[in-house]
């Protein structure tokens, strides 16, 4: 996932230099403090210091880390890959100290034409140490630092991400339902029943009304009933059946011993839509659509069929992202224990026929 | 307020000139759902009484026949109809209307869409969204019936001499193509373009051919299928022109025809023939392909 919150690498490498730089100026002034030393000169060492320990610990850490991972292919996680482990981090730690309290005091040396004590003076690994801490502590130190606050940072990058992602696809799944063209042509004939046909024009603003909630609270994904099912279908396809006149024919089959169990709400809605948009609306003669319910088994088996104009070769496009919702969810909700079929109806009718098949689930 | 004349269109653009009771009109409708249809209709009889709807019809391929038979004034076309689109319709008529006639006024009516419509409103071709509002749909009338008007001036038999009326005639043809043009423009303008087709892949039989884009001569549209003509033989793909051209590099591939695709590269030349007609020679091919009048401008010299 690409972490399109944060800034760039480019400047969370500065950002830590800038940090390293403003470290050693607040160490700097308080060993000054604490030790009664010349304040600029100590300020000179602390800063050199810190600068020199950043460049060789920064650069240091992504070279061993891309050295290690050099088998992964780039781009797949950049913070992942730059990240070399904690172990392999106190060792680049260790070095860079070492790498940046002898660059340090040497430069310090040079601007102040003092002279102050070597890593090579010393006598034992004890000794070194000692020396070696006043700049290993905040070292280590610094690191955690910029490593849980790079993490965190990237943690809410994705996290954001996901939310995004999560709005997008609800946004993408209203407004499949609510399609533009299906919402103004209803709307127009609403307008026209208004004054022709006030009674007609109650009923066909009711099943509106009741489809626009569904769609509404359907993007939820608590189940409902098999008959809510039904009734919402039917409310969408009374609408399209204004529009069509008599191009278009409905059935539907709903034993009343199936009326009752759970389905995810507006399930079978994408498989209405693509049989009105794909199936009925291109064809001239128009026809009919059929939703039924059966049981088999374990299993509830439903069908959407039309008698439209059939699949074709072409790959499927704008219908695609109805089918693949489907199937997200069913896969989300029952896994293997459910499947979505469509194919071109087995007898002489002609058009499609989509098959879902999921566990009974009794109310 | 039926007073309109059968026959010979000559005949009845003499008559409107001349009615007494002021100028008649006629206009089609092509909607595919009946209720919006019978409104449109009853709308334009209380809007413009002069008006008569001599056709209503609800898929696309009526609504070409019926033009083509009746030479209304007006066309109001549904974009989005079983069979043929509206756009396809207008995109047909063109093709198959006579030279000596000014087309049809189009207005288009779409419920939503991605066409830039206010690219339309100045257009003498309109544009109007449903629902239509009554304020929408008088003032599209007050626009069509300036352009009648001025038409009807431009080729009065009284004051015009024959070759005026042709002038005027062709005139108003070339405006309807412009717009025509436009309005396909618009709509093959693609909203990320995918990269374009390398090889066409086409079956016979059990085998699948890979056909090098560039060994394509052209494509040729016939009802849900395409042939791909290359110069040692034909292929049928199953697939709409229009999603083929989406998948076309527009700068090699012209469409010349309404049914028709060509390779710029395999085209020899351009011959326009006594009628004004376009016809292309192609490379190494004694056939010669039709260019239709909505593409003639394409094919000027530099």
């Amino acid at each position: 996932m690409k972490d399109r919150g944060r800034p760039p690498p480019q400047a969370r490498y500065a950002m830590r230099g800038l940090n390293s730089v403003a470290f050693g100026v607040v160490f700097g002034i308080a060993l000054a403090v604490l030790r009664d030393q010349h304040v600029w000169v100590t300020l000179v060492y602390s800063v050199a210091t810190s600068i020199l320990c950043w460049l060789s610990m920064d650069f240091g850490r992504v070279a061993v880390a891309r050295w290690l991972h050099r088998g992964v292919p780039p781009g797949v996680d950049a913070d992942a890959r730059d990240w070399p482990g904690w172990p392999w981090m106190i060792v680049v730690i260790v070095i860079g100290s070492a790498i940046g309290f002898t660059g340090g005091n040497l430069s310090g040396d040079l601007i102040t034409g003092e002279r102050s004590a070597r890593l090579l003076d010393v006598r034992s690994l004890r000794d070194a140490l000692s020396l070696l801490s006043a700049v290993l502590v905040p070292a280590v130190a610094l690191t955690y630092f910029f490593y849980t606050r790079g993490a965190l940072a990237a943690r809410e990058a994705s996290a954001q991400a996901a939310l995004r992602q999560a709005a997008e696809s609800r946004l993408k799944l209203l407004e499949s339902q609510l399609e533009p063209h299906m919402l103004f042509n209803t709307l127009a004939n609403l307008r026209v029943l208004i004054g022709v046909d006030p009674i007609q024009a109650q009923h066909m603003l009711d099943h509106l009304i009741a489809f626009l909630r569904a769609t509404q609270s359907g993007s939820r994904s608590d189940q409902q009933s098999l008959r809510a099912e039904f009734a919402r279908i039917a409310d969408y396809l009374a609408l399209i059946a204004i529009r069509m006149g008599e191009r278009l024919r409905l059935e539907f089959d709903l034993p009343d011993a199936l009326a009752d169990l759970r389905v995810p709400p507006l399930l079978l809605q994408p498989l209405v839509e693509n049989s009105v948009k794909h199936g009925l609306e291109p064809s001239v003669a128009g026809g009919m659509i059929a939703v039924r319910a059966r049981r088999e088994d374990d299993d509830l088996v439903l069908s959407v069929r039309d008698t439209g104009s059939g699949l074709s070769d072409a790959p499927l496009h704008p219908e695609a992202f109805g089918l693949a919702q489907v199937r997200e969810r069913l896969d989300t909700l029952y896994g293997s224990r459910a499947s979505l079929c469509l194919l071109a109806a087995p007898d002489s009718g002609g058009g499609t026929l989509a098959v879902i098949r999921l566990p009974a689930t009794p109310p | 307020m039926i007073q309109r004349k059968d026959g010979g269109a000559e005949e009845s653009d003499g008559a409107r000139g001349a009615s007494a009771a002021g100028p008649f009109s006629s206009a089609l409708i092509a909607e595919d759902e009946p209720l919006l249809a019978a409104n449109l209709a009853a709308e334009l009889a209380s809007l413009w009484p002069e008006l008569s709807v001599v056709a209503n019809v609800r898929d696309g391929a009526a609504a070409l026949e019926a033009a083509l038979e009746l030479r209304p004034d007006v066309l109001f076309l549904d974009i989005r109809m079983p069979g043929m689109s509206g756009i396809e319709v207008a995109q047909a008529l063109v093709e198959e209307w006579e030279d000596t006639l000014a087309p049809p006024l189009l207005v288009f009516v779409t419920a939503y869409d991605e066409y830039a419509v206010e690219a339309f409103e100045q257009a003498a071709v309109d544009y109007v969204l449903k629902p239509l509002t009554t304020e929408r749909l008088e003032r599209c009338c007050k626009r069509l019936r300036a352009a009648l008007a001025a038409r009807r001036d431009a080729q009065d038999p009284a004051t015009r001499v024959p070759a005026d009326r042709q002038a005027a005639a062709a005139a108003a043809m070339e405006a309807t193509l412009l717009q025509l043009r436009m309005l396909l423009a618009e709509r093959h303008k693609p909203d990320a373009a995918p990269a374009p087709l390398a090889v066409i892949q086409a079956s016979i039989g059990n085998t699948l051919h890979f056909v090098p884009i560039a060994d394509v001569l052209y494509f040729a549209a016939a009802d849900k299928y395409i042939q791909v003509v290359t110069a040692a033989r034909d292929y049928v793909i199953r697939m709409s022109l229009r999603q083929l051209l989406a998948q076309l590099d527009a700068q090699n591939f012209w469409q010349v025809h309404r049914g028709t695709v060509v390779r710029v590269g395999a085209i020899a030349a351009a011959v326009r023939d006594d009628a004004g007609k376009i016809r292309l020679k192609l490379r190494d091919r004694t056939d010669m392909l039709p260019v239709s009048r909505l593409y003639a401008h394409l094919f000027k010299p530099m």
